[in-house]
């Protein structure tokens, strides 16, 4: 196996410009991301206050170190035990994995065949059909769900259409339920998991299935024993793709969902605008990124370690 | 042409002996393993398989040479089943393969770029096929050792495909397509990946292989001394067509027709007509030579009048400094135009006075040379009457 050739020792000016090169990145990072976070974790400590901002204790500076000292003291896990405590929060957390979970599988089941047509179709055809798959992203995601409501809607589209071609008498009653849901969300993360999957499936070398139909293996074996592992990497990055933002999605369940479709995005919302609870809003969201870091870190390391056996 | 001397060579002069008494295709009574019956094959407005007929017998190591889009790659997936004949029929040991999916034919096939399971270990892409057959795990795990020991991969068996080189991977792929033991291994330009010194030892391994293991070979290449190697026999193709079938030494010293004689090796052509012939010899008016050119070995009858091509290898071309003695046949005179080194070989150029080149070729049989030739010396070029080919097509 050939090794990569060691660039050319640059002396100490190069080697301080080739680390301001990761630097870059790191610190939009640091700045953008850990810098809110430690905000968010600091008001998940504090408690809620009629004031403004609705939380206690405010860092203020010009009271000195004594005064930064006396507010740190009044920081407290309070509002992740109540997580613990309450209910709603957890049950509203297992709904949204549930529903992301279910999501995850429609979008597999309906986004790969998509990338795999995609992938077969003659190449010049294939700048055109990835352009309809990205199309959608060109207009407002909240417009699209609002166009959803009107075809799902009981004097909506769907029904007038279904009601028209005599297949049903009622009205559907669709919105406002888990069903409705489902389509929203698999209609607007469809994208995410057929690029990734289509980039997998495109670099795909189609004689290997011959070499299996050679060996004595059917078509539809060849496609499980063969196509299928070697599509795993962009099948594993399209679900983690969804399924990590669906847990989170707030929108899509808001507008067509009803009132029974719990997930954790809603409840973090009403938390935070209708009750005015924000530390307790930022604790729901604290507890959410850990748990959602868990598997992407876990993800990150598996790929790591097979880059590692590779070589 | 240089060839490794080692002990490889003293095995392939073995072979040598076993193949020299090896002729099916002389045998009236032999019947053929695989026949192509009227095959052709069109894509559309483009026919790819043209007409074609063609018998290849149990045992033999056969290739099927010419330029790429001559149609030899399409014949050969048409014998695996990757692709449908448009009109005729492939029958392989009796059996009718129209319809046959790839899957259910006793053949098996080594491809061009290997087509190795990535995320599959040597051993596992070896086995592969044997899974297919739902053979007991005991007798497939004997196989691919078996297999591992014949193209002595045996210490790679847990490796990856990408942790091997070209010339282990294309083992491994070998390996994989014997697994089954087919009837009929079908190679596609198994060499071209190959740098030169592992192209020359694959190529006796590769016949010594198909000697031990009894099997037949089917060799698609363009590579014309790929060919003349490993071959017992040799179809020559052009354009969906098979122009001629014949051991490598007949295509080399009988092509069939002008097309043969300049794909394989080398060659001077010459045009003339028929002045007179018969019994074997014809005179020949050459328009580049002044004095009229007696051939023998004429094979077919040639009527006076008509245009023929002459076909002389480089090698039986002979070169002097001084004129050859008075009635030596065929003597041309000339200039050197050109001299090409080549260390064992040495490839002159001579320029005759209408203006033709004649490409000579001599072998340098002492390492120092008294008087050596330069250019604008010169010279003279004769040849044997048996040296040329008379071809009308």
């Amino acid at each position: 196996m050939d090794v990569a050739p060691r660039p050319p020792d640059r002396g100490a000016l190069g080697r301080a410009l080739s680390a301001l090169v990761p630097a870059v990145p790191f610190l939009w990072l640091a700045f953008f991301f850990l810098v809110p976070f430690a905000i968010v974790f600091k008001i998940a400590l504090s408690e809620p206050a009629t004031a403004q901002p609705p939380y206690r204790p405010v860092f203020d500076l010009s009271q000195g170190f004594e005064g930064l000292r006396e507010a740190f003291s009044q920081l407290s896990f309070y509002n992740f035990t109540l997580l613990l405590e309450d209910s709603l929060y957890f049950s509203s957390f297992i709904s949204s994995l549930r529903i992301a979970a279910v999501s995850t599988v429609l979008l597999l089941a309906i986004g790969f065949p998509i990338a795999y047509a995609m992938a077969k179709a003659p190449e010049r055809w294939r700048p055109t059909l990835l352009m309809l798959v990205i199309l959608p992203f060109w207009t407002s995601f909240l417009i699209r769900v609002y166009a959803w409501i009107g075809i799902l809607k009981p004097e909506g589209l769907l029904s007038a259409l279904l009601i028209n071609l005599g297949l049903i008498s009622e009205p559907l009653q669709i919105m406002n339920t888990d069903t409705a849901v489902f389509i929203g969300i698999v209609y607007s993360y469809l994208p995410f998991m057929v690029l990734p999957l289509y980039a997998t499936l495109e670099k795909f070398d189609y004689t290997l299935l011959e070499a299996a139909e050679d060996l004595g293996c059917p078509p539809w074996r060849a496609f499980w024993r063969i196509t299928v592992p070697l599509a795993m990497p962009g099948v594993l990055a399209g679900c983690l793709l969804c399924f990590i933002p669906v847990v989170g999605e707030f929108v899509i369940p808001d507008l067509l969902g009803g009132s029974e479709t719990l997930m954790i995005g809603r409840t973090l919302w009403s938390e935070f605008f209708s009750n005015r609870d924000w530390p307790l809003a930022s604790a729901v969201a604290v507890v959410l990124l850990v748990l959602l870091v868990g598997p992407i870190v876990a993800y990150r390391d598996i790929e790591a370690r097979r880059w590692e056996k590779a070589k | 042409m240089s060839m490794a001397v080692d002990g490889r060579r003293r095995g392939s002069l073995a072979i040598g002996a076993v193949r020299r008494d090896f002729a099916p295709w002389a045998d009236p009574g032999a019947i053929p393993l695989i026949r192509f019956e009227q095959v052709t094959k069109r894509y559309g407005e483009v026919t790819a398989v043209d007409n074609l007929s063609l018998d290849i017998y149990e045992r033999e190591f056969f290739c099927l040479l010419g330029p790429s889009g001559c149609g030899k790659t399409t014949l050969m997936r048409m014998l695996a089943g990757f692709e449908a004949a448009s009109e005729g029929r492939i029958v392989l040991a009796g059996q009718d393969l129209s319809g046959v999916p790839p899957y259910r034919r006793p053949v098996n096939m080594m491809f061009q770029s290997y087509a190795l399971f990535p995320h599959m270990s040597v051993e596992r892409n070896i086995a592969f096929g044997l899974e297919q057959d739902r053979l007991p795990k005991a007798e497939i795990a004997d196989r691919v050792v078996e297999m591992l020991r014949l193209v002595q991969l045996e210490p790679f068996a847990r490796r990856r495909p990408s942790q091997l080189s070209g010339g282990q991977r294309q083992r491994v792929a070998l390996a994989r397509a014997l697994a089954k033991r087919p009837k009929v291994l079908l190679l596609d330009e198994p060499l071209g990946a190959l740098d030169k010194k592992l192209r020359e030892e694959t190529q006796f391994e590769l016949m010594d292989l198909q000697v031990k293991l009894g099997m037949t070979f089917l060799v698609v290449t363009h590579d014309q001394e790929e060919a003349m190697t490993m071959a017992d026999r040799i179809a020559v193709m052009d354009h969906g067509r098979i122009v001629q079938v014949a051991t490598p030494g007949e295509i080399y010293e009988q092509p069939a027709s002008r097309y043969v004689a300049e794909f394989i090796g080398d060659v001077n052509i010459l045009e003339g007509k028929v002045i007179a012939a018969g019994e074997g010899r014809c005179t020949l008016a050459v328009a580049d030579a002044p004095e009229p050119v007696s051939v023998a070995g004429v094979a077919e009858p040639l009527s006076p009048g008509r245009e023929v091509a002459l076909a002389l290898r480089p090698e039986k071309l002979v070169l002097t400094q001084e004129e050859p003695p008075p009635h030596t046949p065929n003597v041309f005179a000339g200039t050197i135009w050109d001299i090409g080194y080549l260390g064992d070989w040495t490839i002159y150029l001579v320029r005759l006075a209408s203006g033709k080149t004649l490409r000579v070729s001599r072998a340098n049989v002492t390492r120092f040379v008294e008087r050596p030739l330069s250019w604008d010396d010169k010279v003279f070029v004769h040849f044997a009457p048996e040296a040329g080919v008379v071809l009308t097509r």
